[in-house]
């Protein structure tokens, strides 16, 4: 099964949203680089708003990832609750 | 690797890029707007010609008649390029947020005159389509218009009617409901008031010269229909019952006086360069103007009744005020 | 009165309000007039609404959050430089990085830009039209960050500062720059097939995390800010480029074949392209990332995989040209970096050969390949050069009528012939680098004989400047030409050894590091 992946830049809004990925999926394998950090999940990977709002502390609009994002890998599907990245294999 | 450089001091090689220097007469800083706009866009060696337009290389001065010795003459007094003009509008933005989520945590929508809610969906609805329109025809001047001075600015008042668009909607779906906004498409789609506005802005979809489609847009239908729908009909319905749309159509009225600066200083410098393109220009104006206050006469009418003829005249008169000012002449 | 109370709107219906509620088919001008581009290459839409809109982004939330990396960014720049951050580069080597990426890639953007305005004009659905138009937003904001970010460098450093000039002349420059003529002129599916899903979806990753990570890693924290800025719109580009393509294949089975054709053409060009990137990687870096062998495994063998796994269930195929990518990852960069050593006094950034520890790495990264091949033509050049003869060639490399790459290539499995393919066409001889180049010519020759060949134009005596009399006796046209292109000698060109930039970087260091 192919991975998908997300990766975002390194800030203090950023590593709540990669905490609520780990927790939410528990096959994500997390890689630190410099400046960014990369989470790879197999087959399929959910963010839920409600985790981010858990880890974060305030209200939280998934878009508001864009600010933070790097690049992704894999189907996109978004509601205002969830984005989900999956590959159909 | 960190470097202590807190006093270093270093002479530069130069100040700006070698077309900005020559473009300013000398090797001096350049602002941002000027380095990210000014021979931005290539004008030599094209490989291959448009395939879907093959009388034209891919970006071609002949798309239109208008004739310019140097197109980047045509830059933007408000000087925007991406950064400001995004922070620009995030500003507009959370104003007009703030403003919605007032009228709403207030219960302001559902506290309004009737009546003044009703001309307000009627007119206001409808008017997200004419946005819609204005849209495209921004993309279309970007797209084959010459030279990054006016093509950036085309696209930015091309998304910002989009955004207006949004707006219109979310008006729409506040002061009243989804079915407002089928109700305002079916009016736009088959009400004899709005059929010749429709028919204007279809019409507008297929002109070929995107000079000619500016001053169509941008100069005469923006001009015409903002200063009718943001100010005249706005201050009807303000007097009537209150301010509560006015803080919805908000990011309209200030985005008009805004993109007015920049309207003109193209009309003014395209006009100046030549007494061809102010013939040309005066004939477009004098031709789309006749049909916008044709087109736009039923629609002042169902907002503001018999006061609607004078209100529309007051808009015209705007705009012919500034036309007259960017120094093109009147038909008679 | 009535108290209507509204149904709370899912994402996916209000942003269908946002945008294609406020579309409509007009009556008073014939749909084909109001589109008129959206038939002429075969593709049958039967159904715009069908488009699934990635990322239903309203433009409030766009002015919003754009405006905030925007901020956030400029924030960076302006720090980086007036803190002098590029003398905390690790060698001014790595500055011959940027000089590539402003003459070479910027440009592409502000094309992307005018190419996204033209088909998000063009396309009749509402969904499809808005992604395009939000994206040329995006790549007028990649062509400005990217020419603001690289001011600073301009002011310090040589071979930044005649880049419009440059990449619409200059040998190399061509590839790029044909590149993006031909996904502009070719018609809007073609365009959004080429862009949006070969480059932006297939090859991306390989040319953005080469150069923000080389940036990252040589301390360069400008670049790597507008870098990793531009990345994120990247991402909504990406994820419009994968959906258009199922799109496409989903209206019509009709559409395949015309769509697998463009995917191996487009795969190659782009492919092409990357070779400027796969020597600048192992050659330029001081400090590397990773090498094009590594970065071909990961983005394009296992990413590029995963994602043609999941389009087969359409009848998409590998794309024609991988195979031999993927046999080229032990040697493309090596022999790129090769010819530009060649050419280093025609180019407005510097050159050299790798040193000893360089190729030690260059060895481990390539132990199939590097010792056997390279090395000794190194080491050649490294002597050469020691001894005061640094070889310059001096003579005007044949290019490939369809990519414009230097015709150096070598046959797929026998890395000592050069491969050479020819056509005919219209009485005339027209030579190609490879079998996939060959068949893009040969499938639309009346386009790429339109080419403008910089070297083809050298010989034809169109790149003089006004003022030149060949006739005199002491004529140097590769002066001359030099000239037209405004590259100033022993300033722009030539070995880093020998450089303004390296004296410079190197006094200006020492000034901030002792009194």
């Amino acid at each position: 099964m192919s991975n998908v992946f997300i990766a975002f830049q390194k800030n203090e809004d950023s590593r709540a949203i990669v905490n609520a990925i780990v927790a939410d999926n528990p096959t994500a394998i997390v890689s630190d680089q410099p400046a960014m950090v990369k989470i790879d999940v197999p087959g399929r990977m959910v963010i839920r708003k409600s985790t981010i709002e858990g880890e974060i502390g305030r209200e939280f609009d998934l878009q508001e990832m864009h600010v933070h994002l790097i690049t992704l890998s894999g189907n996109i599907d978004e509601t205002d609750d969830e984005f989900s990245l999956t590959w159909n294999q | 690797m960190q470097i202590d450089l807190r006093t270093v001091s270093i002479t530069p090689l130069r100040q700006t890029y070698n077309h900005i220097a020559e473009r300013l007469g000398a090797d001096k800083p350049a602002s941002r707007y000027i380095e990210g706009t000014m021979d931005v866009q290539a004008n030599a060696n094209f490989h291959y010609r448009p395939t879907w337009d093959p009388q034209h290389e891919l970006f071609d001065p002949r798309r239109t008649r208008i004739v310019m010795q140097d197109w980047y003459a045509l830059k933007d007094p408000r000087q925007l390029y991406y950064g400001t003009y995004t922070q620009a509008r995030a500003r507009m933005q959370e104003t007009a947020e703030a403003d919605f989520e007032f009228v709403e945590s207030r219960g302001l929508a559902e506290r309004f005159d009737d009546a003044a809610r009703r001309t307000a969906l009627d007119f206001y609805v409808p008017l997200r389509h004419v946005a819609w329109g204005a849209n495209m025809n921004g993309a279309y001047q970007c797209a084959y218009g010459y030279g990054t001075a006016i093509t950036q600015p085309c696209l930015y008042a091309g998304m910002d009617q989009l955004g207006i668009a949004q707006y219109l909607t979310r008006l729409g779906l506040l002061l009243g409901n989804q079915g407002d906004l089928e109700a305002g498409k079916h009016a736009w789609l088959n009400a004899p008031a709005w059929q010749g506005l429709r028919r204007l802005v279809e019409d507008t979809w297929v002109l070929k010269d995107w000079f000619e489609l500016f001053v169509a847009q941008n100069v005469v239908q923006d001009g015409v229909l903002f200063g009718l729908a943001y100010k005249e009909v706005d201050q009807a319905i303000s007097e009537k019952a209150g301010p509560t749309v006015s803080m919805l159509t908000r990011f309209q009225a200030e985005w008009f006086q805004d993109a007015s600066k920049w309207v003109d200083a193209v009309i003014k410098a395209a006009a100046s360069e030549s007494a061809d393109n102010q013939a040309l220009l005066s004939q477009w104006y004098g031709q789309w103007r006749a049909r916008v206050q044709e087109a736009l006469a039923p629609v002042a009418q169902l907002a503001l009744g018999e006061q609607g003829a004078q209100a529309l005249e007051r808009a015209v008169a705007a705009v012919d005020a500034r036309m007259v000012k960017a120094g093109l002449t009147l038909s008679a | 009165m009535d108290m209507k109370v509204n149904k709370k709107l899912g994402l996916k219906e209000r942003y269908n309000l946002m945008t294609r509620d406020l579309a409509w088919t007009p009556t008073y001008q014939a749909v084909k007039d109001v589109f008129p581009y959206t038939e002429y290459e075969g593709i049958k839409i039967h159904d715009w609404d069908k488009f699934e809109d990635p990322f239903r982004m309203t433009m409030d939330s766009y002015w919003k959050y754009q405006a905030e990396k925007e901020r956030k960014l400029y924030a960076i720049i302006d720090a980086f430089t007036q803190n002098n951050g590029h003398l905390g580069v690790t060698d001014a080597r790595y500055i011959n990085t940027l000089k590539l990426f402003l003459t070479g890639v910027s440009p592409l953007e502000y094309m992307a830009h005018r190419g996204f305005a033209h088909v998000g004009r063009q396309y009749p659905g509402a969904g499809p039209r808005v992604a395009c138009l939000m994206q040329s937003l995006d790549e007028i904001r990649h062509a400005q960050t990217q020419i603001h970010s690289l001011s600073n460098y301009n002011k310090h450093y040589n071979g930044f500062q005649n880049w419009r000039h440059q990449h619409d002349r200059v040998w190399y420059l061509s590839v790029p720059k044909s590149f993006f003529d031909d996904a502009v002129s070719a018609g809007p599916f073609e365009f959004i097939v080429a862009i949006g899903f070969a480059f932006e979806y297939v090859l991306t990753n390989l040319l953005f995390v080469p150069f923000i990570s080389g940036a990252a890693y040589n301390g360069d924290m400008g670049a790597m800010a507008f870098g990793f800025s531009a990345q994120s719109d990247e991402s909504r580009h990406m994820t419009l480029g994968l959906e258009v393509i199922k799109f496409i294949l989903e209206q019509d089975p009709d559409n395949l074949p015309i769509v697998q054709a463009w995917l191996d053409k487009w795969f190659w060009r782009g492919y092409r392209v990357l070779t400027l990137v796969a020597m600048m990687m192992d050659y330029m870096l001081p400090k590397r990332v990773m090498s094009w062998k590594e970065a071909w495994e990961i983005y394009a063998e296992q990413n590029g995989t995963a994602l043609f796994n999941d389009l087969a269930r359409y009848g998409i195929k590998v794309p024609k040209g991988w195979e031999q990518a993927c046999k080229d990852k032990d040697h493309l960069s090596h022999q790129a970096w090769n010819v530009f050593y060649n050419y280093g006094a025609a180019a407005p950034f510097h050159t050299w050969a790798p040193s000893e520890k360089d190729m030690e790495w260059l060895s481990a990264k390539y132990p199939d390949t590097f010792d056997k091949y390279y090395r000794p033509v190194w080491e050649h050049y490294a002597k050469e050069q020691a001894e005061g003869r640094r070889f310059y060639n001096g003579t005007l490399p044949m290019l490939c009528q369809v990519c414009q790459v230097p015709m150096f290539f070598t046959e797929p499995d026998d890395p000592t012939k050069i491969a050479y393919r020819e056509s005919e066409y219209k009485g005339m001889k027209y030579h190609c680098c490879s079998d996939c180049c060959k068949h893009i010519f040969d499938n639309e020759p009346e386009k790429y004989a339109q080419s403008w060949l910089p070297v083809h134009q050298i010989y034809q005596g169109n790149c003089f400047p006004a003022d030149v009399d060949p006739s005199k006796p002491d004529f140097n046209p590769l002066a001359e030409v030099l000239r037209w292109y405004k590259i100033t000698q022993g300033q722009d060109n030539m070995d880093f050894a020998d450089s303004p930039d390296k004296k410079n970087f190197e006094a200006w260091r020492a000034q901030a590091t002792s009194n």
